[in-house]
This record gives C-alpha cells, structure tokens and sequence, in this order.
C-alpha cells in the first residue's frame, strides 16, 4: 500500500454525495479516500473524476455536517478495500464490513477490492449441480445450480422475504459428498423489520452460525447502498474460493440499489438514460452479477439470489429488464395468485432457469424431470390461453378437451404451485405428475411414449 | 510516435494533452501500466481517447503514447479452437508459444495472391495454412525451409508487379476498423443451413447474407445462436459473446470440444474462434469487439472458406457506443444513442458478402446477430436501425417462448428476403416443390392467426369446417416441423434431406386432409387421428438416416385418412 496522502481545506464545493476538490493530491482514478469533518467522522469514499485542476470525490456515506474549510480527505492509494479472514460466518456487518453486532473485527487475513477481479470466462466451470430449494416452482419447473443468478422478481406487499428466508434455511445439495452450505445476506436498503425477522428466522434453525449478514438499512445513507452488494461479494467469493464453501448470496432489495445508483448518477450531472437511470445501468449491475460462478480448479461456488421489487410491478421497468438480460433467469412473483392466498406465489409462465438443461435429467436429477417440466409449461400456457377464451364466451362453449385443459389449470396452480412446507424434488415430480393425469394422453406431445406409460394411467395411446 | 500527458480521466474516457501528431483510431498505450486504448476526438492540441482496461489509478500527468497505427488484431494460424477477449488477446486455453513449426507449400518463383497459402504449420496438431496479406500479391522470390519459426519472422518474400519486396510472416496485423479487400462482390446464390426446420424451410438466410435475431430476455435468442453455431453447415464459426454472461461462454467451451460436426466428424470447436466480451469486462472493448470478430472472419473468408459470424448481442455493442457517446458529452439522438447508431450498424452489417477472393476463390461471410430490445419492444432504435441493413429478420416471441416452444420464431413477424433466390438450390438438393410448400406453410399459419381471432369471438365450433380443419392443421405444422428443441440429441440438428422428408409429410398430410373435408369428412374425425401424435412428434422420432420411417409414417396416415372417406367410412 502507498504512503496516504492528505488535503485539507482544498475543498471547493459540495453537491449532495459529490465533493469537489482542488488538485492538491496526486492521487489516481478510483482510489480510496477517507473524509474527516469537523466532527472528527471519517467517510468513506472513492475519486469518481481526475483532471488537472480537480478531483472529484464520490462520498459513500452521508455528507451531512461537511464543510468547505474543515473538511480533510486522506487518500489511500489504492482502490476501496474490505478486510476478510476466517470468522466471517456467524456475524452481521455494516455495508462497509464493519461489525454490527458488537463482536470484535475480524482477523484480517487479506483486503481484496471490492470491484472484485473479473471472472475469465475460459477458467469458469460450467454450473452443474442441482441445488434442492424446497420449492416446487424452482426444483421441477425452473431449476436453481451451483454458480448461477436467479433473481426473484416481486413487487412492494408480496412475500418475497418469507420465499428467501425459506430458501436460505433449507436449500440443500443432493449428493452426498455436497460440501459445506454457507448463506451471504445482503440488505440493500431494507428495513429494520425485514434485517430483523431474517436474523431471527436463522437464529430459530441454528442456521446463523454458517450466515454472514451485511446490511444497510432503509435509512442509512444511499450512497452507501453502492457498496452494500460488492462487500457482501467479496465476502463471498473469499469463503467459496479460498474456504471452500458453496455459498448462496441472497441480495434483497437491488430496486434500493439501483435507486442509488441513479440518486448518485443525477449529482454527477450524467446524461440519463431509460427512466433517468444511468446509460450504464447495465454494465453496473452485471459487475454484481457476474460474480457468480464456479471455477475450475477452485472448491467453492458462489450463486446469487437476488431479489428486486418491481416498480408498479412492470417487467419492462428498466431495473427488471436489464437484470434479465444478465441473470441466467427469473422467479417472477404474482399479485393475483398472492390475493388468491396462493403460497408461494410464483408465476410460472414468465419464469424461468436458463441453466435447467446444464442441471437437471439423467445424471443430476431424474432422467423424466426435464419433458416433465415442458410438459407441464405447455399444457399450462394452453390452459391459460382458454381462460382468456372462456372469460369471453364461457366455458361451456369450449369442446370437451379444452375444459380438460381449463380443470388442469386450476389443478396445477392448487397442487403444483401452492405448497404448504418443504418438498423434496421427488414430492415435487410426483404432484407434477398427479396435475397431468386426467388430461387427454394424446395431447402430451411433450412427453414420449414410454413416459406416459410409465407415469400416467392409461398408457400410450389408451384413453380418449 | 507521437507523445501526449492525461489531463483528465472519468470512467472509462481519457483527455489528454498531444505533444505531436495523432490520428483518429490510433491505438495508444496509456500510462504507466501501458492501458490499451484509441483515439476518438481531436481538438487543437487536446486528444480524446477511449480506454479498452479498467482505468483505475490513472494520475493525471501520466503519459500516453501513440502506436502510429490504427487498432488492430494480429490474424494467424491458432485463432480456431481458441477463446479470446474483445481485442484478440488469448483468455486461457490458447495454442501453446508462437514458435511453430512451419513446412512450406509453395516455391520459389510461384506467383502468389492475398490469401494464397505458401506453407503451414502445426497448431494443436492440426496444419493450419500460412497466406498472403492483402492487399497485394506478386512473385515469391525467397521462402524459408521447412523448421521452427516464430510469429514474427521472416519465412519469405514476395516481389510485387510493381517490384515492392513484401516479407511474408505467420501472422499479420489488420485494422479492425477497416474491411478487408476482396476482387468483387458475387450475388448470395445458396442458404446457409442451419439444420433448424423454421430457419432452412420458412425463412433461410444466404451464404453471404445478414440476418437479425431481436428477442427480449428468455425468448431463447443465446440457446438459438448457439444452435446456429453448432450446426450450421459454415466452414468456420467465429462467435462473439458481447456484453454477454460469463456462464455462457464456459458452456459453449464445455459443449463445443465434445460435439461433432456432423459434416466432417471432427469436434465443432476446431472450426470455432470465440471471442468473450463478457458483461462485466470494460465497455470500450466491448465496442470494439464486434469489429474484431468481424475483422477475424474476413480473414478466413479470404482463404475461399464460408464463415459464419455470429454475434450475441449486438443490443450490448449499441450501448456501449451509447455509453461512451455519454462520457463524451455528444448530442444524444433516439433513447440517448448516438445520431451515429446507425452509420455504425450499417458498416457492421455490409462486411457480410458472398465473394470473390483477390486469389479468385469464392469464400463468403454471413453475420447473423442478436438483438435484446428493451422489454422485448421492437421499436427501440437498435431493432429498427437492424432491420433496414438486414435480409432474414427472426423475430423471437414471448409467447411461445413462455409456452417453453422452441425455437421461439414468430412466422407472422419474421420474414427473409433472399428466400425467392434460394429455391433454385433447394431444387437441386431434393425438394423440387420447396417454395410451393414454402408459401403453402405460410399461408396455412396466416390462415390460423386470423381464424384465432374469430374462433375467439365465435367459438371454434361454430367456425366452417374447412376453417376448423384449418386450425387443426396449422397446430400440426406448429408441432412437427416448426418445433425443435436444441437438447433433443435426435433432433437438435435437422439435415436437408431429412427436412424436405418431413416438409413433404406435413404438406401432403395437409393436401389429403382438406380434400376429405372437402368431400364431408368431420374436421373433428382428422384432429382424432390416432397417428396424428405420432405425427407431431415425427422429428423427435425420426432422427437422422431414417427417412423410410418418415415415408412409412405419411403411408399410414394417407390410409387412416383414406379409411375417413364416405365410401370406406361404412
């Protein structure tokens, strides 16, 4: 690390988290500096812009009490770091890696950036291992692997929290040798309610104890926010590439983190792009979700879980529509079912795992679970179809085998999506396969003959 | 070279203070960690400058050199089979050292044009050719003996007609930026096929044609590409992943080492050059990316081999330019690009041809790229911008992709305008009807949109038979041919042969079903056709080599309909 250099008094102006300095120090674009005010507080922040006149300093905490004559700012000549070491599990930090809960810091073994190291894509090894949520809607209909980003997008008021809780106590790996389970939480902006009842949820199943939290809460400073997702990474890939744990990062709420990131965009003065966000959303959040992966050579894994809420729970909102395009899929949550008290409320249709071939079928699940899950995706899409069908002209003027259809659409969302407690991907295949009897057998494209006759009554070819 | 001090940095754009003469487009090397980059603007003694590393640290003061050249890739033998950055630099995995060993193919005093071998050498126990550079050729007046050489040394000379000595090395630069030269420009004459039935049989695209593939997010836009890249029956594939995840460029590395190309029987990747710009590496090379893979593909074309290019997504190239256009502080035009957008895509676009070589072969490219509307709206200034530069427009939809039909094409948005020229060659090549049935399927899958629509208000019951019959069929069409899931190992890859087999099926099932009704069968009797399951599953059933089962199966539906008729009803 270099010697630290600092300016006091250089500071010409100060614009909601940005600070404008005159160049008194040689320091380079994106290294760390810490601002000391008047009340003696150091922030922490980060060069946003360099020229020969000035320096631009983005402030990552609240700049309230700042002033002009008074304000020190210490370089450290290097980029934004965070400590890890053995101990991380089991402690709840600030988004800066500071601990929370009153234990001592930890033993730093290293500092790593928190930008992390990009991931090359020739040393990555291909996601493969299927990761048991309990869920049917995830293990049967969109699978979840080792290594990859499966966002769940919801909206404000749907049960989003009680779903990742649910997934960060139970998920499990189906092979013996499956290694050591680690959970990373991110709070990105959440209340204390939410920090609280996830914390206390873990503390109940003896899971906090393989659990690191890093949490910003709704009303610490956004600009914080920015770092929240990258400490709790780095963290991450530390205990799945260095200790060996198979790690999942539960991110929750990235519409927070975006949120800043467009609050932090608008006081640079950036031209903006889509709903004012900035032109380099993208580039941005996949900086976070590329962070997810497996890599050849290394014991570990890092899969992410993201949640974000939906604004007016439109999925053409440039915050889902741009994770989508970077995330190998998405568990989108429904308001209607969830008024219907479906539980847990996941539209399937829209949903998707693009890694669900790469994970699931002979050799990882049950040779049948793929054409089972297509099935299954057809049949419900013509189901849905009819209902818009039956809506306009009612169902009695529908031919036998679209009622057929119809019944099968309300079996499916009762049986196969509404779930009271844990399944395992066995119950799951089972309850896909219940849904399924009772419609004609030669409108199962999807599934082959010999399928059908072992799973459905009637055999190939026998009823209608 | 030229020298210049940074005066300013931000994000990936540098300002700086030029002490000497610079160019648009050449390539620097930026401080003291010699960051690659390029120049974009020139105003007085100030340069701007895009940088392609993450420009951390940069210290105002620090120096900044010019190359004197514009951006360039160094084109040789050991780019196939390989993975390399948006600047052709190696990620892992590439031939080992640059020594190889070299034998020659050609003599002293053969004359010799660009693209011309004049020996080769062993990459990964594989020869690979050794060509002339454009854009001159001439007479070999030296050539070195067979041995170890490196990238960079002489192996012989050329005298041109004007009496130029050019030296001849294994490898050779080109700028990216600018096309590669060709004698002319020849007329697509055959498809490319890519073994997919929706793509060869309803909307085909031409060796040396351009074809677009605009999807919003989990329409199956990548899964369909690396279809394409896997079967398409190209001599060379240079596929670039833009923007794009990391997870997918490991899976085409694990899949594409162990499939075969079912032309020659050797593993696809050997005729594969990947070229991963993955979403979180710097957005500069993601720009320039695109113009490497384009550039890398020219280079195979000029040794007479048909290329595909494939880009995935050409949405994430846009932005890029859009971000950098931002850092610089242009005009923005439509949804914040650059008026340039479109200038851009259509430079992009037009490298693709079908050509003659300067040494006279025929060699084409065809670029196919992949487009990711904003929330899968069509009328985003990156699709609309496409679509006036491409031939073949595959527009994926929502809708059946949700339904988890693949590959999701809708027939009514999409369309190919070099499907007129390519009947001739499926004629030649085993289906004299091809463009009747062509319009046939089409006419047949308007049919159904609009009867939908009716069948919606009316019911369908109360539609006329024919137009119940209509719909039926239409499904068949759906199912049997136009569905194809790219997991099936039967019927991931569908051949000519096997097509017009299957085509033919559908279209003669189609004829024989609506003379029946024709003649007062029930619609409702063809839709219960016990083999009509059978029938929309016929290319998972039958794969590759069993073209009797496909006639034996268009037998026994001819009979079960025959068995229909008012005669033989009984």
């Amino acid at each position: 690390m270099r010697a630290e250099v600092s300016a006091a008094g250089a500071t010409t102006r100060i614009d909601g988290p940005l600070l404008f300095l005159k160049r008194t120090l040689d320091v380079g674009l994106n290294t760390a500096v810490a601002v000391r005010g008047a009340d003696g507080r150091e922030r922490i922040g980060r060069v946003a812009a360099v020229s020969e006149q000035q320096l631009v300093v983005e402030v990552l905490e609240s700049t309230t009490g700042l002033g002009l004559a008074d304000t020190t700012v210490v370089a450290r000549g290097e980029p934004l770091t965070v400590a890890v070491g053995p101990g991380l599990l089991g402690r709840v930090f600030d988004s800066i890696g500071r601990p929370l809960d009153g234990g001592p810091p930890i033993a730093a073994r290293e500092r790593r950036r928190v930008d992390g190291g990009v991931i090359n894509p020739a040393t990555r090894a291909l996601p493969r291992d299927f990761i048991e949520t309990g869920i049917t809607t995830i293990d049967l209909m969109n699978s979840l692997v080792r290594g990859q980003k499966l966002p769940i997008f919801s909206g404000g008021g749907l049960p989003h929290d009680r779903l990742v809780t649910e997934i960060a106590l139970r998920a499990r790996l189906r092979a013996a040798d499956a290694g050591r389970f680690a959970v990373v939480f991110a709070g990105i902006g959440i209340s204390h309610d939410t920090a609280t009842a996830f914390q206390s949820a873990l503390a109940d199943s003896d899971a906090l104890a393989r659990t690191a939290m890093f949490l910003n809460l709704a009303d610490e400073p956004s600009s914080q926010r920015l770092l929240t997702p990258r400490v709790a990474l780095t963290a991450a890939e530390y205990l799945a590439f260095d200790e060996g744990h198979h790690v999942l990062v539960v991110m929750t709420d990235m519409t927070n983190y975006c949120e800043a990131l467009r609050e932090v965009s608008a006081s640079h003065g950036e031209v903006p792009s889509r709903k004012g966000y900035p032109g380099y959303l993208y580039s941005d959040l996949a900086g976070i979700y590329e962070r997810a992966g497996c890599i050849h050579g290394r014991p570990g894994t890092v899969t992410q879980l993201p949640v974000l809420t939906m604004p007016a729970d439109d999925i053409g909102h440039p915050i889902p529509d741009l994770t989508g395009y970077i995330t190998e899929g998405q568990i989108v949550l429904d308001r209607e079912l969830d008024r219907r008290g479906l539980y847990p409320p996941v539209k399937v249709l829209p949903s998707l795992s693009r890694l669900m071939s790469a994970g699931t079928g002979r050799d990882y699940t049950d040779p049948d679970h793929p054409a089972l899950a297509n099935q299954l995706f057809a049949a419900y899409a013509r189901a849905v179809r009819l209902r818009v069908l039956s809506s306009v002209m009612g169902a009695e003027g529908l031919g036998p085998v679209e009622q057929a259809f119809l019944a099968f659409g309300d079996r499916f969302e009762r049986d196969v999506v509404a779930q009271d407690g844990h399944r395992t991907l066995e119950d799951s295949m089972a309850a896909g396969w219940r849904a399924l009897a009772g419609l004609p057998l030669e409108e199962l494209t999807r599934l082959s003959p010999a399928q059908i006759a072992a799973h459905l009554p009637g055999g190939p070819h026998g009823a209608a | 070279m030229s020298r210049a001090r940074l005066t300013a940095a931000a994000g990936p754009v540098i300002r700086a203070r030029a002490d000497g003469a610079f160019h648009v487009h050449e390539a620097l090397a930026v401080g003291p960690q010699r960051l690659l980059g390029e120049v974009i603007q020139l105003d007085g003694d100030e340069l701007v400058a895009q940088v392609y590393e993450d420009t951390t640290g940069l210290v105002p003061g620090a120096a900044v050199v010019g190359t004197g050249l514009p951006l360039s890739v160094r084109l040789g033998p050991g780019l196939l089979g390989h993975i390399f950055d948006g600047l052709l630099r190696p990620l892992g995995g590439a031939a080992a050292g640059t020594a190889r060993a070299f034998e020659p193919t050609a003599r002293v005093g053969d004359e010799l044009r660009p693209g011309q071998a004049f020996g080769s050498v062993e990459v990964d126990g594989r020869r690979e050719p050794c060509v002339v550079p454009p854009p001159g050729g001439g007479v070999l007046v030296e050539l070195a003996t067979a041995g170890t050489y490196g990238e960079r040394e002489r192996l012989g000379t050329l005298r041109t007609a004007a009496g130029e000595r050019v030296a001849l090395t294994m490898a050779g630069d080109w700028p990216v930026r600018r096309p590669r030269p060709v004698a002319r420009r020849l007329p697509p004459v055959g498809p490319l096929i890519t073994g997919q039935r929706i793509l060869d049989t309803l909307f085909p695209v031409a060796r040396g044609g351009r074809a677009a593939l605009p999807g919003g997010f989990g329409t199956g836009k990548t899964i369909l590409q690396e279809a394409l890249a896997k079967w398409c029956d190209a001599d060379v594939i240079v596929y670039v992943g833009c923007g794009e995840r990391g997870n997918e460029m490991a899976e085409v590395l694990d899949e594409f080492p162990r499939l075969e190309d079912p032309r020659t029987g050797r593993p696809l990747l050997e005729r594969a050059v990947i070229i991963a710009n993955t979403s979180n590496m710097p957005v500069a090379a993601r720009e320039a990316s695109i113009y490497t893979a384009v550039t890398v593909a020219e280079y195979f074309r000029d040794q007479g081999r048909h290329v595909a290019l494939l880009a995935d997504s050409t949405s994430r190239w846009a932005e890029a330019l859009r971000e950098v256009s931002g850092r610089l502080g242009e005009l923005p035009g439509e949804a914040g690009y650059p008026a340039y957008l479109s200038a851009r895509l259509a430079e992009f676009y037009e490298r693709a041809a079908r050509v003659e070589t300067l040494a006279g072969a025929e060699g084409s490219l065809t670029i196919i790229g992949a487009i990711s509307p904003p929330a899968g709206d069509f009328s985003e200034p990156v699709t609309l911008h496409t679509r006036r530069y491409v031939r073949s427009f595959w527009a994926l939809d929502p809708e059946r992709a949700r339904a988890r039909f693949y590959p999701a094409i809708h027939p009514l948005q999409s369309y190919s305008e070099d499907a007129p020229r390519l009947a001739a060659w499926w004629q030649a090549h085993g289906n004299s009807d091809w463009g009747r049935h062509r319009e046939r399927l089409l006419e047949l899958l308007e049919r159904q949109a609009r009867l939908e629509r009716m069948a919606r208000i009316v019911g369908r019951e109360a539609l006329p038979p024919e137009q119940q019959l209509a719909l039926t069929l239409a499904d068949v069409v759906n199912e049997a041919l136009l569905r194809q899931s790219s997991f099936s190992v039967v019927d991931r890859y569908c051949s000519p042969e096997r097509q017009s087999a299957m085509v033919r099926l559908v279209v003669d099932f189609i004829e024989r079903a609506e003379r029946a009704v024709a003649q007062g069968v029930a619609p409702a009797a063809v839709a219960a056709l016990r083999t009509l399951t059978h029938l929309k599953r016929v290319g998972e059933a039958h794969g590759e080599g069993h073209l009797d089962d496909i006639a034996d199966l268009g037998r026994r539906l001819e009979s079960e309909l025959h068995a229909l008729e008012p005669d033989h009803a009984g």
